[in-house]
């Protein structure tokens, strides 16, 4: 609708002209009458703004006006600077991910004289593929938007990007303020490339950080083949540099490799961000910030409502508060309309924001200055003079509904969406006809009204259009029998409310009409609006953010256990009316009569205390566990994707688990790093990792890493044969690469090798998911002949058949304590593999490797009595102090002994009974499972879904749009499970 | 090729598992006497210092210890202190139709298409799995064998747990015929870039219809058929003059709603409802209905991350104090090896609210009667057959667990297994060191 008018379009001078003559532009355009925001903080009240040549001259209160300059009387209208939007992927068309093909998995790359791995992309350069897109560019224009840097959104290091000016009428050699404005990044593998790695998150950090490792010898040293995605790389690095994370975990997975290369990524945040502040805030990076705020979910029918979690309702409750927490916290963002279905959506979403308490010159900033200093470019996000006349001319303040885009300039392009000189019709009218007592009332906005129409209370159908300064009524008579159109014109008078105009009746006669304005209808909105932003109910953040979360985190205790039956596993064995005191985290005394001031004292009586579950073998709280790309992969670690949300913590918590070893899966013969963590249900991923802990790998033997059960045939090894060699070939090339290390020489930095070197320097342990006695004693041979031990085999179903073996070599085991049959190489996997395996002397532990069985790990080592008769104490301490020592971890946790960490559990029964339930579980003092406090949560939890399913309710009878109730479902982890969020 | 490789691998294991095998027990000749042991009778009653004497495989006197009952003919068997037990059931189990997961070769327990009532998963039984046989060494004396897959994935039997074939194993020939009912939520496909989550199931009233057509027409060929010509149909005759069950596996409370409204409307005598994770809001229905609930596995995680985390551990408690008839069932992952711990899933439900003695029956006398074998099984009661264990301990405890000998219709039967034999092997291998 809005009326396109663009400036003549200057050539460069030195441009050859042979059409006709040079004409240079020197006259100036003076917009006057206006509220100027030469930044969100610098506002000119009534004001001119002078600009020239597409460049701002001047501006300000009463500043001269040349004599060649066109005057535009901005009445009363309001300037803005045009909106930035750093995400973008304007004008620069998604590739397809191509179809067919893909049965068998793809290794190695696609391309040669590139880099290594398919998904490292930083040749690309958006501007090469720029096709500007006029209809998107009108849009953007519109909703303020006139600047976007925008990129080729495929891949994990996607090149560089563009900075493009919206100037729908000028030409590329206008738009494109800069051809390289920033370098993308991301953990998305590209399309075009079936090439596996990296499967999961932890392998694309993995392949960044190897790929920072590979720029650098590249550059320093020399190197007899030519990398072109490492010499754009290369190139690329005094870019700034954009991430796009796209939520509060990956923007902090993001920053870690980033500070490890001494990179500030600027983050795509997720809009979540507020659920962890205070880690948003210690990245230190700014954010760009999307807000794409979820509709309420229909909530109508109960059933499907039953099926919504807390957590998705609590999402809508508060992410429109995201903006205003991250600006409470002195936290850099721009916003950016990624992730939005259309950008008409844009400033809805923004005034949402507002109405949640974000302040409208952060909401400015954040779309002008903050990302014109992100890219460190002076010439556009403010009106400073020297700027790029790129500005917005409003009716007022932007974010209000009832406000219009009149105009918006670009580089002196001038685009016009509204009359500056068209007025705003709306209000009620009123009018008598043939005694009929008429009322009109206008809403909507400015030329482009809509219109209802009553006599007395009918509702008459009609239709109002207006057309620059006329109005035109058409309507019907209230007779319905014989229904007669009525056409009303009217030249609108800005000096006067009322519409005068002139009547055509079906009769084709005409009468002189005035419509009267009353201005009733306004004041009552205005009155609602208030009222709406008042009435907002934000549920607290809870830590974690979903069900069974703490507002506030629990603190340690000084706690006195008393008269309990404490199982020590120290040589004192099980003690009967025992105190246990505990203080600063740790375990203070153990006797009897024990006292202490201000402890919480806890009647134990006929209750059983004893130390905290550890599993040796969990997949829960992690994001992914297998990086399945590789036959091997040590160089990523399950330490990078630690889920610190994952109800699955405070459901072991139930269970009286208090440390796991999240291992990496099993799909490769060398596998990732682990993560030891404790389950400090509440805190950061980063505080449940456990400082100066010993280092572990995952190892994998049999049917998983020959990918027998896969239909893959063409991953190097499928034999069991293979695997030994693979080993042999990785621990030779491991061994060279430590000694040209420690040599001094030169040498290319491999966080690979890096790994392989600590097992060999015995700075790093192994836990090898094994079952076959074949390859079990292999792997123990192949340790051997570098000199170094399996610390753990796990599983190690048949460990029975050669625990002598193990013995000798000095491995461990963790084992189940009764799976089997559901591959053939569990075909003699037998639950008495503990008791034999304890009775030869092996150290063993029972694990779970299931988020179900390990919260009951208790019961699993009571079957370690039922099959092959251990004692109960040795049970016992095959799910506490048994993993702890294969982990290491023996001096801090897994008995109860006076100076060790207070993990502690209170059982009210046996607890290698059935019938045994953890009452409170605790880590270094606090109590972070509590049953009677669990109660409270539940009350908690039913109160918030309650309350929230109200609220929508209510915003779906007030008619806003609503989406279809939706299930997020967590992959349940195997060792075997590949994982479905595909990057 | 490889493939070739691990059938052949397959068939090898299957046909060495024909020699590990326990030899079946021979058909009860002596009359036995258990004599002192605590007696859990399974109907919720416990007789301490009791007298239990069973003859040609049926009970003949189950009550205090009295002396004068016994006899020098009988094979007395000293119990004081230990416990008895009927044999537990595991209904709605794929024991004995698949050996191995992973191996495709050894699956037997799904076949294709939607609609199977004629496909009887009896046939397929495997009495010499290796699996069935690690089932009675904890007590789980019988089964259900049950068909997975389609909507209607077809006819299950009952079974003993020790026999020579499927036709010496069955109980109760064609109890019953399972369907799947269609879901509230379908899942994203995520292998094509969905969203892995669940989505609403905008095809469930169609499939409701599907059906409601099925069975009409199953009902209406039935009243004048010519045998032969439509086997589908043909099987689903006896669940509509009620002498066979229609188990329905459903979990949703709209879903649990649903079909009850689908007995009625059918006019279905018997059905049982499979799963029945939301049994539990509609207990009033359910039993007003005289439908009764085949419980999903207890130790299992709740569906929700805001849902009490002990939920699928009280849902047996909140069902029996709602009136309705329930016993337990374990499918899902690694349902078969797992079913063995069935005694533990019992044993959970007393922490969370059950006795012993009510939870006993969820495995025992509860699940005859659902699985319409309660005239001969379930409880140790004169008449009955005497499928029973001596325990040391507390049955439903791992702690206690320790079967001393188990009883299949008066069989005298093996507690060791492929398992305890090779325990026993290497248990000797480091003595002997």
């Amino acid at each position: 609708m809005g009326l396109l008018c663009a400036f003549i379009g200057h050539t460069q001078d030195y441009f050859p002209k042979n059409d006709g003559v040079h004409s240079k532009a020197t006259n100036y355009t003076a917009i006057t009458n206006a509220k100027i925001y030469i930044t969100p903080t610098n506002v000119i009240e009534n004001g001119t703004l002078l600009i020239k040549d597409g460049v701002i001259i001047n501006s300000g209160k009463n500043i001269s006006i040349p004599q060649n300059s066109e005057l535009i009387d901005a009445k009363g209208g309001s300037i803005y600077p045009s909106f930035i939007d750093l995400y973008s992927n304007f004008g620069v068309e998604k590739p397809k991910r191509k179809s067919g093909g893909g049965a068998t998995p793809q290794y190695g790359p696609s391309r040669e004289g590139f880099y290594w791995n398919d998904h490292v992309r930083p040749e690309q350069n958006a501007v090469d593929v720029l096709k500007f897109d006029k209809k998107t560019a009108k849009s953007m224009l519109k909703e303020g938007f006139g600047v976007v840097n925008t990129h080729l959104e495929d891949g994990i290091v996607r090149g560089s990007g563009a900075l493009v000016a919206l100037d729908i009428e000028g030409s590329d050699a206008k738009r494109i303020l800069s051809g390289r404005s920033a370098q993308y990044l991301s953990f998305s593998k590209s399309v075009l490339s079936r090439q596996s790695y990296p499967t999961s998150i932890m392998g694309a950090m993995a392949l960044l950080r190897q790929l920072y490792l590979d720029a650098n010898w590249y550059k320093n040293e020399n190197h007899n083949t030519t990398d072109r995605s490492i010499e754009a790389f290369n190139k690329n690095a005094d870019l700034v540099q954009i991430m796009a994370a796209g939520s509060r975990v990956n923007a902090v997975r993001a920053d870690d490799v980033g500070d490890q290369f001494d990179i500030q990524y600027i983050l795509l945040g997720g809009g979540d961000e507020y659920e962890r502040i205070n880690t948003i805030k210690n990245t230190n990076a700014a954010f760009i910030i999307p807000v794409n705020f979820p509709k309420p979910y229909d909530v109508e029918n109960s059933f499907l409502a039953d099926k919504l979690e807390l957590e998705s309702m609590k999402e809508w409750n508060q992410r429109p508060t995201n903006p205003k927490i991250l600006a409470e916290h002195n936290i850099t963002f721009a916003l950016t309309t990624h992730g939005l279905k259309s950008v008409k959506e844009f400033k809805a979403k923004i005034k949402n924001a507002i109405d949640h308490g974000l302040s409208i010159t952060k909401a400015l900033e954040a779309l002008t200055t903050v990302p014109a200093q992100l890219l460190n470019n002076n010439k556009i996000g403010t009106l400073k003079n020297g700027s790029f006349a790129n500005f917005t001319i409003t009716s007022g303040a932007f974010f209000k509904s009832e406000t219009t885009v009149y105009e918006h300039w670009i580089r002196g392009s001038r685009t016009i969406f509204e009359d500056l000189n068209s007025k705003n019709l709306n209000g009620t009218y009123t009018f008598d006809l043939n005694k009929q007592k008429y009322t009109l009332e206008v809403t909507g906005t400015r030329g482009k009204p809509k219109a209802k129409l009553k006599a007395d209370s009918l509702n008459l159908s009609c239709n109002l259009k207006q057309d620059q300064d006329w109005a035109h009524l058409l309507f019907t008579s209230k007779d319905t029998l014989q229904q007669q159109f009525m056409r009303f014109s009217a030249k609108i008078d800005k000096g006067n409310p009322n519409l005068n105009g002139t009547i055509n009746f079906a009769n084709g006669s005409t009468q002189k009409l005035t419509l009267i304005k009353s201005d009733k209808q306004a004041k009552k909105k205005a009155k609602k609006d208030k009222k709406e932003t008042k009435e907002k109910t934000i549920l607290p953040v809870t830590y974690p953010n979903g069900a069974y979360g703490f507002t506030a985190l629990p603190e340690p205790k000084t706690i006195l256990f008393q008269n309990a039956t404490v199982w020590t596993n120290e040589d004192e064995g099980v003690l009967l009316n025992t105190d246990v005191l505990v203080k600063d985290g740790k375990i203070a005394a153990i006797g009897n009569n024990l006292k202490a001031r201000k402890a919480n004292v806890v009647d134990a009586t006929g209750k059983h205390l004893t130390s905290g579950i550890v599993d040796e073998h969990s997949h829960i709280a992690a994001a992914s566990i297998n990086e399945a790309g590789q036959n091997s992969s040590a160089e990523v670690s399950i330490e990078d994707v630690v889920d610190a949300d994952d109800v699955d913590i405070y459901r072991n918590l139930s269970g009286g688990v208090t440390t796991i070893q999240i291992l990496h899966g099993s799909a490769n013969p060398i596998g990732g790093r682990s993560a030891l963590i404790k389950l400090k249900w509440g805190e950061s991923a980063k505080n449940l990792i456990y400082k100066n802990a010993p280092k572990f790998i995952k190892f994998a033997l049999g049917e998983n890493v020959k990918q027998s059960n896969w239909g893959s045939y063409s991953r190097f090894p499928q034999t069991r044969m293979g695997v030994e060699q693979m080993y042999m070939d990785y621990f030779s090339r491991a061994k060279a690469y430590d000694q040209k290390k420690k040599s001094g020489q030169p040498y290319r930095a491999d966080n690979e090798m890096e790994v392989l070197a600590e097992i060999l320097n015995k700075e790093r342990f192994i836990s090898c998911h094994s079952y076959i006695q074949s390859e079990i004693n292999m792997l123990m041979k192949v340790a051997e002949k570098f000199d170094f031990n399996i610390n753990t085999f796990t599983h190690i179903l048949e460990g029975y058949k050669l625990a002598d073996k193990m013995k000798t070599h000095g491995a461990g085991a963790s084992t189940f304590s009764d799976w089997w049959a559901y591959k053939y190489e569990v075909n003699d996997a037998i639950p008495y593999n503990a008791a034999i395996l304890n009775n030869v002397g092996v150290v063993t532990a029972i694990n779970s490797d299931d988020a179900e069985m390990s919260r009951r790990l208790n019961q699993e080592a009571a079957k370690a009595v039922k099959y092959g008769g251990a004692s109960e104490e040795d049970a016992w301490k095959m799910v506490t102090l048994n993993p702890a020592k294969l982990l290491h971890i023996d001096d801090r946790v897994g008995s109860i002994k006076v100076g060790k960490d207070a993990d502690l559990v209170l059982w009210n029964d046996h607890p290698l009974s059935i019938y045994a339930k953890a009452e409170k579980t605790l880590i270094e003092g606090v109590t972070y499972f509590d049953i009677e406090r669990d109660q409270q949560l539940r009350e908690n939890i039913k109160n918030e879904r309650n309350t929230l399913i109200q609220m929508m309710l209510k915003e779906k009878n007030k008619g806003m749009k609503t989406q279809a109730v939706k299930v997020k479902k967590k992959q349940e982890m195997h060792c075997d499970t590949l994982d479905h969020n595909q990057i | 090729m490889n493939t070739f490789k691990i059938y052949i691998i397959a068939l090898f294991s299957i046909c060495c598992t024909l020699s590990a095998q326990q030899t079946p027990a021979p058909i009860q000749t002596t009359t036995v006497a258990i004599k002192g042991a605590t007696a859990h009778v399974g109907n919720g009653s416990v007789i301490e210092n009791s007298l239990i004497v069973f003859e040609r495989g049926t009970l003949q006197y189950v009550g205090q210890m009295e002396s004068g009952k016994l006899n020098s003919q009988m094979n007395i068997i000293e119990a004081k202190g230990k416990h008895v037990y009927p044999g537990f059931i595991i209904p709605n189990s794929t024991l004995g139709l698949i050996e191995i997961d992973a191996v495709r070769a050894s699956d037997d327990d799904e076949e294709i298409g939607t609609w199977n009532p004629h496909i009887r998963s009896l046939i397929a039984y495997n009495t010499e799995s290796k699996v069935v046989e690690t089932m009675r060494p904890n007590g789980v004396l019988m089964a259900q064998i049950t068909p997975r897959g389609g909507r209607i994935s077809g006819t299950s039997s009952v079974v003993q747990l020790d026999a020579w074939n499927w036709e010496d194993a069955v109980v109760k020939i064609d109890d019953g015929i399972h369907m799947n009912w269609p879901s509230t939520f379908s899942r994203g496909r995520w292998w094509l870039g969905e969203d892995p989550g669940l989505k609403v199931n905008e095809k469930y009233n169609g499939q409701i219809q599907e059906l409601d057509s099925y069975f009409n027409n199953a009902k209406v060929h039935n009243a004048d058929a010519t045998p032969g010509l439509n086997l589908p149909f043909e099987a689903m005759k006896d669940i509509f003059e009620g002498d066979q069950t229609l188990f329905i596996h459903v979990d949703d409370e709209k879903g649990i709603i649903d079909a009850v409204n689908f007995k009625k409307q059918h006019d279905i005598a018997k059905v049982v409802l499979v799963g029945a994770y939301e049994a539990y809001k509609q207990t009033d229905l359910l039993k007003n209905h005289g439908v009764s609930v085949l419980l999903r596995r207890v130790h299992s995680r709740p569906n929700k991350s805001d849902e009490d985390y002990d939920l699928p551990f009280k849902l047996a408690k909140k069902l029996v104090d709602g009136g309705v008839l329930v016993a337990l069932e374990a499918s899902g992952d690694m349902e078969r090896m797992n079913s063995r711990n069935l005694p533990f899933y019992a044993g959970t439900t007393v922490s969370y609210g059950l006795s012993k003695e009510e939870a006993l029956q969820l495995i025992t006398l509860n699940a005859a009667k659902i699985l319409g074998i309660e005239a001969r099984y379930g409880s140790l009661e004169i008449g009955k057959s005497a499928t029973l264990f001596i325990s040391k301990g507390d049955a439903l405890d791992m702690r206690t667990n320790q079967l001393e000998h188990a009883f299949i219709d008066g069989r005298n039967i093996s507690l060791e297994s492929h398992q305890t034999k090779l325990w026993k092997r290497y248990s000797n291998k480091y003595k002997n060191q």
